[in-house]
């Protein structure tokens, strides 16, 4: 039982490179000079004040916007329609269709590219089960809590088969119980499931414990500040993580980096 | 896993149950009520204008009196009236609704299409339909061809605009996340834009279900052998007012439950709708 797995490109090459990247709206120069390379099944968090871009540097990569300047590429395609191609984007809203149920919803990329949609929901409903919606297959998302929302946008996501998962603050608009929740949740979920992501959020410690990398922008125009590699042991609970000095230690120095810009 | 957050919220329709069938009837006389307390009281002023301030019976008959001679005129003259009336507002509307939903299609894909016709649509509002009538009927005859097509501009204007706002106030970051879902332009139509516009258009197509009696009736003023508007034509001059309430009466239980079908089909199409969602 596997998602639909993509085929893995060029071993070696990075999955994302993004070289001086601009992107301004209007008079304001949103990011600027922005530089990052990752590589397969590499994972990125993204953490700045809000307003630096970082939301923006994730469009740009995912395809749906261009740079004014720069070059951005994701498993050797510059274009967007092939950046398009390769990324999936889970937004911090879950934007779930209300007309369609769990497995409806989760099987839309599916539908979009020509499967019926009787098999486009076999296909998922593999997957739901995993993701702690079994019994949830058939209701539509007004039933269904915040956190179950997001799991099906995520689940959602993931059936789109793509390399490359981006997420958009996935969590930020939920309490901070569920949070923790779907934290550990999608730490998991990534375990089993290996794929190149890259987080946005403006939570340091949903950075350390989703990304094996954190980058650290500056307040608009948003720059790299800094870039932390992150080595925690894996499988350990949540609270185990927290706890650990080295996690306090990086958080601190993060914390500060941000209080300072 | 099992945390707060697996713990959905059950369907309302559960709690309910066969239950709650008498509280639903008292739900309803409770909706109705307020309007047939309203309809009692000018019932009640009408029937006290035409029996005690004597206002002569060619002006304002009694209830009573336009009842009588609806029952006693119903087989030989108001039922085939009202048929013929019927054909032509369900007729008019569904070709309003086929036209109006094909032009909003069209407006909202293209944009030059949309800034060249649009102006056009609201223009065409203007146009006087009580005197495009008799030329309808000049061209097509005493059929029900020209009352169709009277019916079907009364009613296309409202759903055309509605429609096009549905289509077109879609959240911009559904559009966008299609796009990563492999999206392309006509799966977003299908599977976004056209559901989420599906309760706007029906809003236009309530408020059509309004005017479309009074399209049919003047299509038949222009020109026509039976038909509610035809009986209004016929019983004027010869002053039978009583005549000419009960085809208004009928015209407007026929306004009411139009709009109570399209609600209705509303209901079953659209249940997120009626819950607040939109997308």
């Amino acid at each position: 039982m596997t998602a639909p797995q993509p085929a893995q490109a060029q071993t070696g090459a990075p999955a994302i490179e993004v070289r001086g990247v601009e992107k301004r709206f209007g008079a304001t120069t949103a990011i600027q000079g922005v530089d990052l390379e990752l590589a397969i099944h590499d994972r990125l968090s993204i953490v700045g004040p809000s307003g630096c871009g970082k939301s923006t540097l994730l469009g740009i990569i995912s395809g749906l916007d261009e740079p004014d300047s720069g070059v951005v590429s994701v498993l050797g395609e510059s274009s967007s329609q092939g950046r398009l191609r390769k990324c999936a984007w889970m937004p911090q809203r879950d934007l779930l269709l209300p007309w369609r149920d769990v497995l409806g919803n989760a099987a839309v990329s599916l539908e979009n590219r020509g499967v019926r949609p009787k098999a486009a929901r076999r296909q998922v409903a593999e997957l739901a089960g995993r993701f702690g919606l079994a019994g949830f297959e058939n209701r539509y998302p007004y039933q269904l809590s915040g956190g179950m929302r997001q799991r099906v946008s995520f689940l959602r996501t993931l059936s789109a088969g793509k390399d490359v998962l981006l997420f958009d603050e996935p969590f930020g608009a939920l309490d901070s119980i569920t949070r923790a929740d779907l934290q550990s949740w999608l730490r998991a979920a990534l375990d089993a499931e290996p794929r190149t992501t890259v987080l946005v959020t403006h939570d340091v410690e949903e950075a350390l414990l989703l990304g094996n990398r954190v980058l650290v922008m500056s307040a608009r125009p948003g720059r790299v500040m800094a870039t932390f590699d992150v080595h925690l042991p894996e499988a350990r609970s949540r609270r185990d993580l927290i706890r650990l000095p080295e996690f306090a230690d990086l958080r601190d120095q993060i914390l500060g980096l941000l209080e300072a810009s | 896993m099992s945390s707060a957050t697996d713990t959905a919220i059950p369907p309302v329709e559960a709690a309910i149950g066969s239950a709650g069938s008498k509280r639903r009837t008292r739900k309803v006389l409770g909706r109705f009520l307020p309007s047939l307390g309203i309809l009692a009281v000018v019932a009640a002023l009408w029937e006290a204008a035409s029996h005690w301030f004597g206002v002569p019976k060619y002006i304002l008959p009694s209830l009573e009196a336009i009842w009588l001679k609806a029952v006693r005129s119903w087989s030989d003259t108001l039922a085939s009236a009202t048929w013929v009336t019927t054909k032509e507002v369900l007729g008019g509307f569904f070709l309003a609704v086929v036209v109006a939903v094909a032009i909003a299609l069209l407006l909202h894909l293209s944009e030059p299409l949309r800034n060249a016709v649009y102006p056009l649509l609201i223009g065409s509002q203007a146009i006087p339909i009580v005197v495009i009538a008799p030329v309808l009927a000049i061209i097509f005859g005493y059929t029900i061809t020209p009352k169709l097509i009277v019916v079907a501009f009364i009613c296309f204007f409202s759903m055309v605009v509605n429609s096009l706002d549905g289509l077109r106030s879609v959240d911009p970051e559904y559009i966008r996340l299609m796009r990563t879902l492999d999206g392309n332009r006509w799966s977003t139509l299908r599977r976004v834009q056209i559901p989420a516009a599906l309760p706007s258009m029906f809003t236009g197509m309530r408020i059509a279900a309004t005017y479309a009696p009074v399209g049919a009736v003047f299509g038949e003023y222009a020109g026509s052998q039976d038909g509610l508007g035809y009986v209004m034509i016929q019983a004027t001059p010869l002053l039978q007012t009583d005549m000419v309430f009960a085809a208004i009466a009928i015209l407007t239980i026929e306004a009411v439950l139009l709009f109570l079908a399209v609600s209705f089909v509303e209901r079953m199409m659209c249940p997120w709708a009626r819950r607040g969602h939109s997308v």
